[in-house]
C-alpha cells in the first residue's frame, strides 16, 4: 500500500477511535488532562510571581528596574507584548482553519503563530543581553535573580510552544492534519494562550506597575 | 455513567469574533501603556492598569481558550488552580511585606 494511502487509513482509524471514545465526564480525556496540566502550570508561575513580588523593591544595589536610571524599556516590551497577543489571534485562526479542513490556511496561521512567538523570543534575547551589559545578572541583586528566573521560564515555555507549532505545521504540510485531528491543534492552542495570559500578568506586574 | 464525547466546534466563535477580540486586546494594551505614561494619572495608574489587565486575561481565557463555550468542569479546574495560585501570592506578600518581623526566641 502506498505511503499516502497508508497514512489516510491511519487517519480514518484514528477518526473512528475519536468518534467511539467514551468518558465519564463527556470531555475528551486529553483535553481534560491538559487543563489539569495548565492548572499545575498556574501554580508554578504563581510561585515565581510570588517570589518576584516578595523581593520587589528589596535590592540594595543597582541596577534597578524603575526610576530615572531604570533598566526596563517599556516601549520595546510593549511591542513584544503586542506581538505575543497577535500570535494568540493567529493561533485561533489556525485552529479554525483546521476545523474547516483548510490545509493552506492551517499551515499559514500555524507558521504565523510560530513566527510571532520566535519574534517575541528575539525581543527577550535582546532585552536579556542589554541587561547583562548594564551589569544585571542572576547574582547581582534580588531584582536580577527574580526577574531572570520568572521571565526566563516564561521564555522557555514560549520556545517549547514554537517547536510544537512547527511540528503541527509540518503535519499539515504532510496532509496529516485533517479536521478529525483538530483537537491536537486545540490543545497546542490552549498551551499557547496560557503562555500569553501569563505574559499579560508579568507585563503588568513587572513593567507597568512601579 | 458513561457519556459520549461530543466536540461541538460549531459553538466556538468564528474568525470575525476572534479578530474583534484581538482588536479589543490591542486597544486595551494601548490604553494601559498610555496610563503608564500620563503623569496626571500616576496616583491612579495601578488602580486603572490592574483591572484592564484582568479584562485582557479574561478575554483570552473565555474566547481564545473557549472556556465560555466548553464544559464547566474545565472552568472549575482552571479557576481552582488559579485561585490557589493567587492565594499563594497574597499569603507570601502578607507574610514577608506586611506582617512585622519577629525573630525566633
Amino acid at each position: 500500500m502506498p505511503a499516502a494511502e497508508r497514512g489516510e487509513a491511519d487517519l480514518m482509524r484514528y477518526a473512528a477511535d475519536v468518534d467511539h471514545h467514551y468518558t465519564t465526564t463527556g470531555i475528551d480525556n486529553r483535553k481534560l488532562g491538559f487543563w489539569v496540566l495548565i492548572g499545575s502550570e498556574s501554580l508554578f508561575f504563581g510561585s515565581l510571581i510570588a517570589t518576584y513580588m516578595v523581593y520587589r523593591g528589596q535590592s540594595t544595589v543597582g541596577p534597578f528596574p524603575h526610576g530615572p536610571d531604570g533598566l526596563l524599556d517599556i516601549p520595546l516590551t510593549s511591542v513584544s507584548t503586542f506581538v505575543l497577543l497577535m500570535s494568540s489571534l493567529a493561533m485561533v485562526l489556525a485552529l479554525h482553519a483546521v476545523q474547516v479542513n483548510n490545509r493552506r490556511g492551517a499551515m499559514l496561521w500555524l507558521f504565523a503563530t510560530a513566527f510571532l512567538g520566535a519574534t517575541f523570543l528575539g525581543f527577550q534575547a535582546y532585552e536579556f543581553t542589554h541587561f547583562w551589559h548594564e551589569g544585571l545578572t542572576l547574582d547581582r541583586n534580588l531584582f536580577g535573580a527574580s526577574f531572570f528566573i520568572l521571565t526566563g521560564f516564561h521564555g522557555a515555555h514560549v520556545a517549547v510552544g514554537v517547536v510544537w507549532l512547527l511540528v503541527l505545521m509540518t503535519e499539515a504540510w504532510r496532509h496529516r492534519l485533517p479536521a478529525q485531528r483538530a483537537l491536537s491543534v486545540e490543545i497546542a492552542g490552549l498551551y499557547w494562550h496560557f503562555v500569553d495570559v501569563v505574559w499579560i500578568v508579568i507585563f503588568t506586574l513587572i513593567y507597568l506597575i512601579e | 455513567m458513561d457519556t459520549h464525547v461530543h466536540e461541538d466546534h460549531g459553538s466556538h466563535p468564528g474568525p470575525k469574533a476572534y479578530v474583534l477580540i484581538g482588536l479589543i486586546l490591542t486597544i486595551v494594551t494601548a490604553v494601559e501603556i498610555a496610563v503608564y505614561y500620563i503623569e496626571a494619572l500616576d496616583d491612579w495608574s495601578t488602580a486603572i492598569i490592574v483591572p484592564l489587565s484582568m479584562a485582557k486575561f479574561l478575554l483570552v481565557v473565555m474566547f481564545y481558550m473557549h472556556l465560555k463555550f466548553d464544559n464547566r468542569l474545565l472552568t472549575a479546574v482552571f479557576a481552582a488552580c488559579g485561585l490557589l495560585a493567587i492565594a499563594v501570592i497574597v499569603s507570601l506578600v502578607i507574610l514577608f511585606k506586611v506582617l512585622p518581623y519577629q525573630p525566633l526566641g
